[in-house]
């Protein structure tokens, strides 16, 4: 109950994690039964049309509801403390982002056991997508699923917006601020911009399928290359939505184990905005083939280009902050420094891509799965495992197992390269992705073996991993407040987990790497900036978990408006959109209840505060 | 032990690198790695230079990344504070324009590039017209010069640029014959594709959909047969003299006609809903995936494929809207009847 009513940002951290762990997993498998009908050709393990269902949504699980809420827990667990502040912004809004994307989540899953998953693709392109093509529920599933879960991705990303703008320690100016904290607030930026214009697509193409609207039907004058445009121009940004947090969590976690400062901050922070701008300018250069004629595909080509450039600067300045300083390979440094080859061969790959006439044979092959799996899985999901390893000990006050972790990593990454090292070449070779199935005799055969056997090595070190989870469990909570020894920023000042206020005196910030030049300063910990006082609480709620419950069952009503049911009783209940009500007047009325009823909080006083803290 | 695992990290995907170079890159007839003709080759020029680039900046980040982590790895007993540099302008300058100057240096060929392959070639009246037509899962392809319509396998005279023009008759598909050109995307009426390749050399060469279409996407190939010029002609002649063929025993022409001849098309007789059936017995496949080559381990004669397809087309290439005719009436004599004569309808 604790649970479904917190606002607390560190217990949301945790529940992201918990979901996201789980749809990662869910993600997971469908990655590995798609590897396994691979594995040889003419397989029949899998049907046309499972294959399909898992390959859209492995998709839209691992993009929207398995890396995301992880990188939200990231965020959530540790902006507040490396800025200095006691909670986000509008910690109710929090609860409510968490809980709709996780009721959107489950909305989207549950048609596996509801009549049939989504099949479009995760870019769920028209005409394919609509009604005529697609006539089971599952793009219904995802319309309406991601429209729920990509309203908690808004919200979270407007919290953190108001919260790295409005709620910095004293002293923490733009150019103090942590890396990690900078990327959250560039990325919340790309979420405020992008998100609006998938919210746009998935109503127009609810509208075709549900009401019969004509966006995206040719013989009604809609087009198709529109549902395109409207998706890539989200879909772009959205991949520097994903990678950017993973650069700021490789910014802390270099710097600790290297023992030195973030070389080049300030061209770091320039060139984070930089991506996150020319991010939106090349949304086009994923529809190359579609037919937008030579200007556009010149254009497109060259912006696309120019984002190396900004890029680069970030791996040599990662790779200079290890020069000259003395590293570690702790676990989470072990996969930041794996990240950097790992991601850079991503990068590559993209600047051949962008090259519209290399990209007419690149397109829609096993090269785009290998260059896109390379930046996600090389980039983003390297990062998240050095941010969790690096700040677990932080969320949860137990280290992880140091050895485990290791192994974690080798297996981890040798599967990965197994796994899409060779898709490069499968695709330069002709084989085309989204395929079910392949001929023989393609020279295709021994390259997805390997793959597929990659993928079960990928497979054991998440497993290595969710074992290390359950031993470090069942370990006392002793670690100290600076468990790496090297912290530099002000999460590492205060005890591990932090209490609920997080600071009992709000910090002064002196410099860049606040804790770290206390340190050189000889000094133990942070400048209070503030006198001990009342620490004023927001209450816990279960208003915006009600509020999700009541947004779900509103979506679920409206899918099924259409349905004829074998029962009289539900036939009238679906269609005559009374299920539909009973959800949005849950919702509305949370939303009233929230209006009425003043609720003021309450205080931490001082004298609690004396002798509730370890060191 | 760490160092090791770093060097065979890094050496790994070297060694697999030029293992792969060794083995070959593909089949001639299929892989982008070996271009057949000039459209393939202005993408593999770009991609020979990009990947020149590339692998030159990824020495220089791997070497790098090597001696940062061999040379400044913490030492025991190493306590003292390093010094903390707050980053280099210098440098830094240098890793933004180095990049910079890659990227011209990419972007100049890119941009001539991207327009060459914008010259369609639809006004050239030595150009030989093909309007391809998309369908789920087969490829139709209508010589609007000549009024020759057919399936599957795309005939073309050596050498010749073949302007395309391209749709779909329902969800988006995108041709693509790797081995020739890259692809374009075949959009719904309203938003015709054109774009145009050429076969310097005979031979046969493999083709694709590259848009996911349904459930049948991946088994949606084609064949574009590369032939010299008189061959090419005799071909287009013999299409041309509608002498519709129809099976000898009458009993079964009748049924052929009820049955099939609503949808397909042979010669003069029928309609065009469904692939063109005139001198089947000539093409490389059947439904795209069988192959007739019965010489090859993954060949067979064309009138087995026929009969395989014939008797249960769903198992062949589910989701496709081919009924199978067995629900249309037709006994399973009848069928083997069929595919003998599909499959002894060939083209002189």
């Amino acid at each position: 109950m604790d649970w479904l009513t917190t606002v607390d940002h560190k217990k949301i951290a945790i529940l992201y994690l918990w979901a996201g762990g789980l749809f990662f997993g869910i993600g997971g498998i469908e990655a590995l039964l798609i590897r396994w009908q691979l594995i040889k050709p003419m397989n029949n393990f899998l049907d046309a049309q499972t294959f399909n269902e898992l390959i859209t949504m492995h998709g839209t699980t691992m993009i929207f509801l398995g890396v995301m809420p992880v990188i939200f827990a990231l965020m959530n667990a540790v902006i507040p403390l490396q800025i200095g502040a006691r909670d986000v912004a509008f910690p109710f809004l929090n609860a409510l982002g968490f809980w709709t994307f996780l009721f959107g989540g489950i909305l989207l899953n549950l048609s596996w056991v509801m009549g049939g998953a989504p099949d479009a693709g995760w870019t769920a392109y028209t005409p394919l997508s609509t009604s005529t093509y697609s006539t089971t529920h599952g793009v219904d599933f995802y319309t309406i699923g991601l429209q729920i879960a990509g309203l908690g991705t808004l919200i979270g990303g407007i919290n953190f917006l108001a919260t790295i703008i409005t709620m910095r320690a004293p002293g923490m100016t733009y150019m103090r601020m942590p890396m990690f904290a900078w990327t959250t607030f560039i990325t919340s930026a790309i979420i405020l911009f992008a998100f609006p214009a998938i919210t746009v697509g998935l109503v127009l193409l609810t509208f075709d399928r549900i009401l019969g609207a004509n966006f995206f039907e040719v013989g009604a004058g809609g087009s198709p290359v529109l549902w395109q445009h409207i998706f890539w121009i989200f879909g772009h940004p959205e991949v520097y939505i994903l990678i950017l947090p993973a650069f700021g969590i490789i910014s802390e976690v270099i710097p600790t184990f290297s023992r030195k400062r973030l070389f080049g901050y300030s061209s770091m922070v320039f060139a984070t905005i930089l991506i996150a701008f020319l991010g939106f300018m090349v949304w086009a250069h994923h529809m190359f083939t579609t037919g937008l004629g030579p200007v556009a595909n010149a254009l497109f080509s060259v912006s696309t280009m120019l984002i190396a450039v900004p890029t680069g600067i970030k791996i040599f300045n990662w790779l200079f902050t290890m020069w000259g300083g003395q590293v570690r390979f702790t676990t989470p440094n072990l996969f930041a420094v794996g990240f950097i080859p790992t991601f850079t061969m991503g990068g590559v790959t993209g600047v051949m891509l962008a090259s519209a006439p290399a990209d007419f044979q690149f397109h829609d092959t096993y090269f785009v799965v290998a260059h896109f799996h390379y930046v996600i899985v090389g980039g983003l999901v390297l990062g998240l495992f050095a941010g969790l390893h690096y700040w677990w000990p932080k969320m949860f006050g137990r280290m992880l197992s140091e050895k485990l972790g290791k192994w974690t990593f080798w297996t981890f990454i040798i599967g990965f390269h197994l796994t899409f090292f060779v898709q490069h070449f499968l695709g330069l070779m002709g084989m085309q992705r989204r395929v079910f199935t392949y001929l023989p005799n393609q020279q295709f055969d021994f390259l997805n073996l390997v793959s597929t056997i990659g993928a079960g090595l990928m497979g054991v070190g998440m497993i290595i991993f969710l074992v290390n989870i359950l031993l470090t469990s069942r370990k006392p909570a002793d670690a100290s407040n600076d468990p790496w020894e090297d912290g530099r920023t002000l999460e590492w000042t205060i005890p591990s987990p932090p209490p609920e206020y997080n600071f009992k005196q709000t910090p002064l910030i002196r410099g860049i790497d606040a804790f770290w030049k206390e340190k050189v300063a000889g000094n133990k910990g942070m400048t209070p900036a503030e006198p001990v006082g009342s620490i004023h609480m927001p209450s816990a709620t279960i208003l915006p978990f009600t509020m999700s419950i009541g947004i779900f069952i509103a979506g679920l009503g409206f899918m099924f408006s259409r349905d004829e049911f074998g029962n009289a009783f539900m036939s009238f209940l679906f269609n005559n959109y009374i299920v539909t009500a009973i959800g949005l007047i849950i919702t509305f009325g949370s939303m009233l209840m929230r209006s009425l009823y003043d609720d003021h909080g309450w205080h931490i006083e001082p004298e609690e505060l004396e002798g509730s803290e370890r060191t | 032990m760490m160092k090791t695992w770093q060097a065979v990290k890094r050496l790994l995907p070297m060694t697999a690198m030029f293992g792969l170079f060794l083995a070959g890159c593909g089949r001639e007839d299929l892989s982008v790695l070996r271009p057949q003709g000039p459209a393939a080759d202005r993408s593999y020029g770009l991609m020979e230079l990009s990947i020149s680039i590339m692998i030159v900046v990824l020495l220089i980040v791997f070497t790098i990344a090597a001696y940062v982590l061999i040379r400044f790895r913490r030492r025991p007993g190493q306590n003292e504070i390093p010094e903390q540099v707050e980053g280099s302008i210098k440098l830094e300058i240098l890793w933004t324009v180095i990049p910079l100057i890659l990227v011209v240096v990419l972007a100049v060929p890119t941009v001539k590039a991207v327009f060459a392959a914008g010259d369609d070639h639809s006004n050239d009246k030595n150009a030989i017209k093909v309007k391809v037509t998309g369908h789920q899962y087969w490829w139709e392809f209508e010589y609007t010069d000549y009024k020759v319509t057919t399936a599957q396998d795309l005939i073309i005279p050596v050498g010749k640029d073949i302007a395309f023009e391209l749709e779909t008759k329902d969800v988006l598909h995108s041709f693509w014959v790797p081995s020739l050109s890259g692809k374009i995307d075949t959009n719904p009426a309203g938003t015709i594709n054109r774009f145009s390749f050429s076969a310097p050399n005979e031979g046969v060469y493999r083709g694709k959909c590259a848009e996911l279409c349904g459930p049948s996407h991946g088994l949606m190939e084609f064949k574009v047969k590369s032939v010299s010029e008189q061959e090419f002609q005799k071909w287009i002649d013999s299409m041309k003299t509608p002498v519709a063929v129809l099976p000898e025993d009458p009993a079964l022409a009748e049924k052929f006609k009820a049955a099939c001849l609503t949808c397909h098309a042979v010669g003069d007789q029928g309609i065009n809903n469904a692939p063109n059936l005139t001198g089947i017995g000539s093409r490389e496949s059947i439904a795209g995936i069988l192959l007739n080559d019965d010489t090859r381990e993954d060949g067979a004669p064309i009138e087995e494929n026929l009969k395989t397809w014939l008797h249960d087309p769903q198992s062949v290439k589910p989701g496709n809207l081919m009924p199978n005719p067995k629900d249309l009436g037709l006994s399973d004599a009848e069928i083997d009847g069929i595919a003998e004569y599909l499959a002894n309808y060939k083209l002189d």
